[in-house]
């Protein structure tokens, strides 16, 4: 092989750098695609549904006529939802995290807990939506409510909330456990006193962003036969309803409900045109809640990789 | 100290008795803890025995090979087909858009953070991703039936209303992070002294990119990729709102077709009696999408152990 010249060398080099910055701007390009997609689809659903935003919206119930529909059982029963999912899946999220982290030994039990964990994660969602329509639905006998959706949500994001706790705890460094157990403290009092207040944001940031996955699922809820028409709100406790009786402390639980994401299905499918107005009215809506649950969480771990220091 | 306040001392059992109960109460706490980490164990088991258990009631009434070579998908009607490679083929082919898309412009976008991109940018971008992942399917589903498929029909004149195209690329654009996520961290792996080296024999920074980095991690880009196929197997609503509902055994992504996931949206809409052979159908689809998944995620471990390097 001939030595090159310099000129030749400089041609070799410029070259490069030619490629490198091509596939910069490739990058860039890709990059600004997805942030344009965000915009777009916002943008899209506030010029699209801006003339439904009023209080009426939100405090209407849905309605044949497109004007007079509104989202107040569906944004109610979204609300409830979260409520029985995060009841339910944060303290089995944080016990299971903490038995894995703190107590399990190296044997087959854990790593069958382990392996199955990962593999749930990949599942998808709608499986989860059969499973609870064969046990939560049948087999218990809970019905098409608030309940059955609430555990399902919660067994759907319970992986999501296991993970950020163990790694929260692992995060806290050894001298935190040796140091309490010095002064006599048991395995529970340590975990109950340091390695859990301790590890709180990390864990409360896997929660949130489970949350905000839970509260946009649509198909195992479709699945578990959520109603997409519903013009009254689950029973507010004692109050008294129809009959005379007064509800019960838990009435609400077993009640048919909607959510918002099954509404926004609901509107999108309809033929007429003035319900994609509702849709996307309510698509904002369902957008700002989950954009804001994440940017609570993004916030919560930026700041807490900032603040503590072991 | 008085003899008053000495004998308000514990006395040796009772303190010993007071161990023995702190020591039972963490047994018990132990056993609640553990069974907290079993309910994940128990839920693979609650979805295997409630999809085998309606799947076996359903194949007392249609035979195995029906199921899998049957050209047509009928099953609500009077002269029931139940050929559930129609359902596969939708659910292919909207797949495979998504992923066409998602797997280059990942790895395109996980390269450029990991290897160009400044420390700056990428603190920017991450969250960026993370909140295109965070965004619910159902509002990409609009997205697709209502801004996307215009926008083709613009382009393609002769694209339907409901098309397995327009909800495949908003499809790949819904895994693009997860994609792009995974594969960064994979790529960031990769201790630097590897890319010194290169560096040092003149490579620039795109071939360093390409045969370097890529190579070495290689196992957690098709983790990630992988993760990306499981998603597009079983996305539902995206495809329950832009790709319509009719079933059609087709591999053209400028039709409209039925998936596996929004055949079963659209039987969970109807008012399906308990036990009968529509309501167990469904529960046979829901077996056949966790099988595809099943194999891709063994694929997927498998391939990881056999291309896995360690530094």
């Amino acid at each position: 092989m001939k030595p090159l010249t310099t000129e030749q060398i400089r041609a070799v080099i410029a070259k490069g750098k030619f490629r490198d910055n091509l596939f910069k701007a490739v990058g860039v390009f890709c990059l600004a695609f997805a942030l344009l997609v965000i915009v777009a689809l916002i943008a899209d659903m506030l010029i699209k549904g801006s003339e439904r935003f009023t209080l009426d919206f939100f405090l209407n119930f849905a309605s044949r006529r497109a004007t007079q529909a509104g989202i107040l059982s569906a944004w109610v029963g979204s609300l409830l939802v979260m409520l029985v999912t995060a009841l339910a899946a944060v303290p089995l999220g944080v016990a299971a995290g903490l038995y894995l982290e703190e107590y399990a030994k190296r044997n087959w039990i854990t790593n069958i807990i382990e392996i199955n964990i990962t593999n749930l994660a990949a599942v998808p969602s709608i499986v989860y939506g059969l499973l609870a329509l064969g046990i939560f639905v049948y087999q218990f006998g809970f019905g098409q409510s608030i309940l059955s959706a609430g555990l399902t949500l919660a067994l759907l994001i319970l992986p999501i909330i296991i993970v950020a706790t163990r790694e929260a705890i692992r995060a806290i460094p050894a001298m935190i456990r040796e140091g309490s157990m010095a002064v006599g403290a048991t395995r529970w009092q340590t975990c109950r006193y340091h390695i859990v207040p301790y590890a709180m944001p990390g864990i409360l940031t896997g929660v949130i962003i489970g949350l905000a996955r839970a509260i946009g699922e649509t198909a195992p809820i479709i699945t578990i036969g959520a109603l997409t028409f519903i013009a009254f709100l689950p029973p507010v406790p004692f109050s008294e309803i129809d009959g005379g009786a007064t509800a019960g402390m838990f009435d609400w639980v077993m009640s048919p409900f909607t959510v918002m994401p099954i509404q926004i299905f609901n509107w999108t499918s309809r033929p007429d045109p003035a319900f994609e107005v509702n849709a996307a009215a309510a698509g904002f809506v369902l957008m700002a809640m989950v954009l804001s649950m994440n940017a609570v969480a993004i916030y919560l771990r930026y700041k807490m990789r900032k603040n503590i220091k072991w | 100290m008085s003899a008053n306040n000495a004998s308000d001392l514990p006395t040796v059992s009772n303190r010993l008795a007071f161990n023995a109960m702190r020591n039972w109460k963490e047994r018990l706490i132990e056993a609640i803890l553990l069974g907290a980490a079993t309910i994940s164990v128990l839920t693979t088991l609650g979805i295997v025995y409630v999809l085998v258990s309606e799947s076996y009631s359903f194949f007392q009434n249609v035979s195995i090979i029906d199921f899998l070579t049957d050209t047509q998908w009928t099953p609500l009607f009077d002269d029931a087909h139940f050929g559930i490679m129609v359902l596969i083929s939708g659910t292919l082919v909207s797949s495979g858009v998504a992923l066409l898309l998602a797997i280059p412009m990942g790895t395109i976008i996980a390269i450029y953070l990991s290897e160009f991109a400044n420390p700056k940018v990428r603190e920017m971008a991450k969250p960026i991703l993370e909140l295109l992942g965070g965004i619910p399917t159902i509002v990409f589903g609009y997205f697709a039936l209502l801004v996307v498929t215009p926008i083709l029909q613009f382009f393609l004149p002769s694209l339907p209303g409901f098309s397995l195209l327009s909800a495949g690329i908003v499809m790949g654009i819904m895994i693009v992070p997860y994609i792009a996520s995974l594969s960064e961290d994979a790529m960031r792996a990769v201790p630097m002294s590897m890319r010194e080296g290169a560096y040092a024999m003149g490579s620039t920074k795109l071939y360093t990119a390409i045969h370097v980095v890529v190579p070495a991690a290689i196992s957690g880009l098709a983790a990630s990729y992988i993760l990306g196929i499981s998603r597009a197997v079983g996305e539902t609503m995206i495809l329950a709102v832009a790709a319509g509902m009719q079933p059609n055994l087709t591999w053209n992504p400028m039709e409209p077709a039925a998936t596996i996931t929004s055949f079963i949206v659209q039987v969970a809409l109807g008012d399906l009696p308990h036990g009968s052979i529509g309501y167990q159908t469904i529960f046979a689809a829901g077996l056949t999408l966790l099988m595809i998944t099943l194999v891709f995620n063994i694929l997927g471990q498998w391939l990881r152990a056999k291309y896995r390097e360690n530094y």
